[in-house]
């Protein structure tokens, strides 16, 4: 059976290349058949995540242990219908599939995975698949639902009509996987090759593919399982046209709860953590140059951004139980018609709810909105929404220039409305946005929203546990990486050049000197040269500039913060300082948001872009208000 | 499993109130429509089976790979508050579409099915 493949392998001189080369195993399957779940067993801990060279769609390769002592490397590919390469995932499906992506060769064998729940549908993508001639298996999952249900196929049946083995497993419950790892086992030697008792179809469009799998079912005794009476119960509450939307405000307060109240414990621990390192760092060295630039470079610089730790872990714990136990979807069908009039879609809903926390996991959380061009606007919009880096800028302006005063007698502030007004300030960028981008660049035809409500399912510890984990490594890595860079290269222009062998004061050091350099350009705007090294040293993250007055004015920002207001107030007019809020509604002034823009965008178009859009926005807000300001006072 | 049957039974006698509701408006603002039938003329408990899809390749390709082929029987299920988007239930699988996209499938007419699916 395995003859045709066996001897043109043995035909071959075995090459030392093929014998060190991984072998590679393609895992394909349509949207939520459980093809993650299925990867995570197959690799645990031992995966990596990277994007193709080129394209925004990012793939996970993970090792695979397998017993025939030969490494087998699964990757795991979007989830497609089909394998026409017409949109992006489909593209790179397709192209690895053919061996036609760079950096990656093609791969020896194809784990094919379906809905046993929905197998006549599913079984659509097999005919593309199988007739690409390479090993695969077709793996039925979700079979616990399948049998629970009272459905059933006769996998040996099955397995003769596609020609291919096939594996009745429930990824989710790590049952019936001794097939597949007999596969995997199996592939690294030799293939068996079948004859199909079903011809696959010629001409390969969907009818003439979904009438071959219905004929490959019925021949196979598959019995469609009865419809899903939890499903149905749940989506009588959930989709309910008055519980329905209060579950989901509900849902929304909770996230927002979270990240807000719940992750704050947490974030002061992080937080003390990272100074008792960095002072017993500092204590450990004895040259005050080295250990400033340790404990006030670095440890303050990478600290200021691994605060946000918890916040992204707890934001991504409930995009994870969302997604996964498939109320995602419910929430989005709630949220379409809002998101619609900004000329978005429901599935931006949920990222732009977590920009309020940090534009840096909202742009990953992205992820989950198919349509490319309204996941480039939700990216581009998400940096506007009010992240809590700004809110230590924001309470310490506003602090300094806006008078305690009652507007609406006990119940709000002139303080607590400026909060307020800046809010809907960067709301109402983010909307004017949002239009413009998809009335112009990114316009996307209406129509074209469509969504699939998948079974609710109890999401497992194991994927949210590793969802976490590859979060955690992501953001951790560019913490280590570009905040630290950006963290020495602040603190070296803050403290150089010596003299006499001592560090400059910040008044002659060279950020000094940029900050005179740029005046001019922002003496528009009512800024002086201190706000300007402020402005650059917010580049690394918002709220650094806090600390950085705090140097220039030779006040602590956060233990004084009385006398920095005070500081503050005499040196900058109120037109100004409401222009520098302003300001900070509006700029791009963080590099981790651009550089998270950077890789989910595929390129450098999209940040430059943003940047460009946003501080030249930021720049001509602030230049109105302060002009508006100082003519009115 | 009798609390399940009488909280079925208690979702029923919602959805029915609010199905009353919702076609009691319906009736009063239906305007005469020459036009073939489509996905938005399904009442709750209707199906009905799609003749052609009427939108542009790229997205009625998408909609056949997630089940929407003709010949295949239809029935709208939950909508979102306001009715739009609605969801629709369709070879063993449930999809939601926006009016705009559910008015440009078309159905057989003779086929409107009032079963309770």
């Amino acid at each position: 059976m395995s003859d045709c493949h066996g001897c043109s392998l043995a035909t071959l001189p075995p090459p030392p290349a093929i014998q060190t080369r991984r072998h590679i195993v393609a895992i394909v399957g349509p949207p939520n058949s459980g093809k993650s779940t299925l990867f995570n067993r197959l690799t645990g801990l031992r995966q990596k995540v990277a994007n193709f060279p080129g394209v925004t769609v990012e793939h996970r390769m993970g090792k695979v242990k397998v017993e025939s002592g030969r490494d087998v490397y699964a990757v795991d590919l979007p989830g497609v219908y089909s394998l026409e390469p017409r949109t992006e995932d489909e593209r790179v499906t397709h192209d690895v599939l053919l061996g036609q992506m760079k950096d990656l060769a093609k791969p020896d064998a194809v784990l094919l995975i379906l809905d046993s729940t929905n197998l006549a549908r599913h079984l659509v993508l097999a005919a593309p698949v199988l007739s690409l001639g390479l090993p695969t298996l077709v793996i039925l999952n979700m079979a616990d639902d399948l049998a629970r249900r009272g459905g059933g196929v006769d996998v040996v049946e099955l397995s003769m009509q596609l020609g291919a083995p096939v594996a009745l497993v429930s990824a989710s419950r790590g049952e019936g996987f001794d097939k597949v790892f007999q596969f995997l086992a199996g592939t690294t030697q030799s293939a068996p090759k079948a004859v199909p008792l079903m011809q696959l179809p010629v001409i390969q469009d969907i009818p003439k593919c979904r009438a071959w799998a219905a004929k490959v079912g019925t021949n196979g005794k598959y019995q469609a399982p009865a419809p899903p009476h939890w499903t149905r119960r749940l989506d009588s509450i959930f989709l309910h046209p008055v519980v329905g939307p209060l579950v989901f405000v509900m849902v929304v307060v909770a996230v927002f709860q979270a990240m807000f109240s719940w992750a704050t414990p947490l974030m002061d621990g992080v937080q003390a953590l990272v100074d008792a390192a960095g002072s017993w760092t500092g204590s450990m060295i004895a040259n005050a140059t080295l250990r400033s630039l340790i404990v006030d470079g670095i440890f303050k610089g990478v600290g200021s951004v691994v605060v946000f730790l918890p916040q992204i872990l707890f934001l991504f714990l409930f995009i994870g139980i969302l997604e996964d136990s498939g109320y995602l979807a419910r929430a989005a069908l709630i949220a379409d018609r809002t998101m619609s009039r900004f000329g978005l879609q429901g599935k931006s809903f949920i990222p732009l709810l977590s920009a309020y926390a940090c534009a840096v996991p909202a742009i990953m959380a992205t992820r989950t909105i198919e349509n490319k061009r309204d996941r480039i606007a939700t990216i581009l919009i998400a940096p506007f929404m009010t992240c809590s880096a700004r809110l230590p800028v924001y309470t310490l302006i506003i602090a300094a220039f806006i008078p305690n005063r009652a507007l609406l007698g006990p119940f709000l502030g002139a303080r607590a409305a400026t909060m307020i007004g800046l809010y809907i300030l960067g709301f109402l960028a983010a909307v004017f946005t949002a239009r413009l981008l998809k009335s112009t660049v990114l316009k996307s035809n209406r129509s074209s929203f469509m969504l699939e409500m998948p079974p609710y399912r109890w999401p497992t510890l194991r994927s949210l546990a590793l969802r976490l984990i590859d979060r955690s490594k992501v953001f951790l890595r560019r913490a280590g990486t570009v905040i630290l860079a950006v963290a020495v290269v602040l603190w070296v222009l803050a403290h150089l050049p010596l003299t006499n062998g001592q560090p400059a004061q910040i008044e002659h050091s060279f950020a000094a000197w940029v900050g005179h350099a740029v005046e001019p350009a922002i003496k528009p705007l009512g800024f002086n040269w201190k706000i300007g090294i402020g402005l650059i040293t917010s580049l690394a993250a918002r709220e650094v500039i806090v600390g950085t007055l705090g140097t220039i004015y030779g006040i602590d920002g956060t233990s004084n913060d009385l006398g920095l207001q005070a500081a503050l107030r005499s040196d900058l007019s109120i037109g100004g300082a409401l222009a520098l809020l302003v300001f900070f509604a509006f700029a791009m002034q963080c590099m981790s948001t651009l550089a998270v823009v950077r890789r989910e965008t595929g390129g450098w178009r999209w940040p430059i872009i943003q940047f460009s859009y946003m501080t030249g926005m930021a720049y001509v807000c602030a230049f109105l208000v302060n002009k508006a300001v100082t003519l009115w006072f | 499993m009798r609390l399940l049957q009488e909280f079925d039974i208690a979702v029923f006698q919602i959805d029915t109130w609010f199905d009353m509701q919702v076609n009691v408006k319906k009736v009063r603002h239906a305007k005469h429509n020459p036009e073939a039938a489509n996905l938005m003329d399904l009442k709750h408990g209707e199906s009905g089976i799609l003749d052609r899809l009427d939108l542009p390749e790229d997205d009625a390709r998408r909609l056949m790979e997630l089940g929407f082929l003709p010949g295949h029987a239809i029935t709208p299920g939950h909508s979102a508050p306001g009715g739009d988007p609605r969801v629709f239930r369709v070879d063993g699988s449930e999809v939601a579409l926006r009016r705009e996209t559910a008015r440009r499938l078309l159905l057989r007419r003779e086929h409107i099915d009032t079963a309770k699916a």
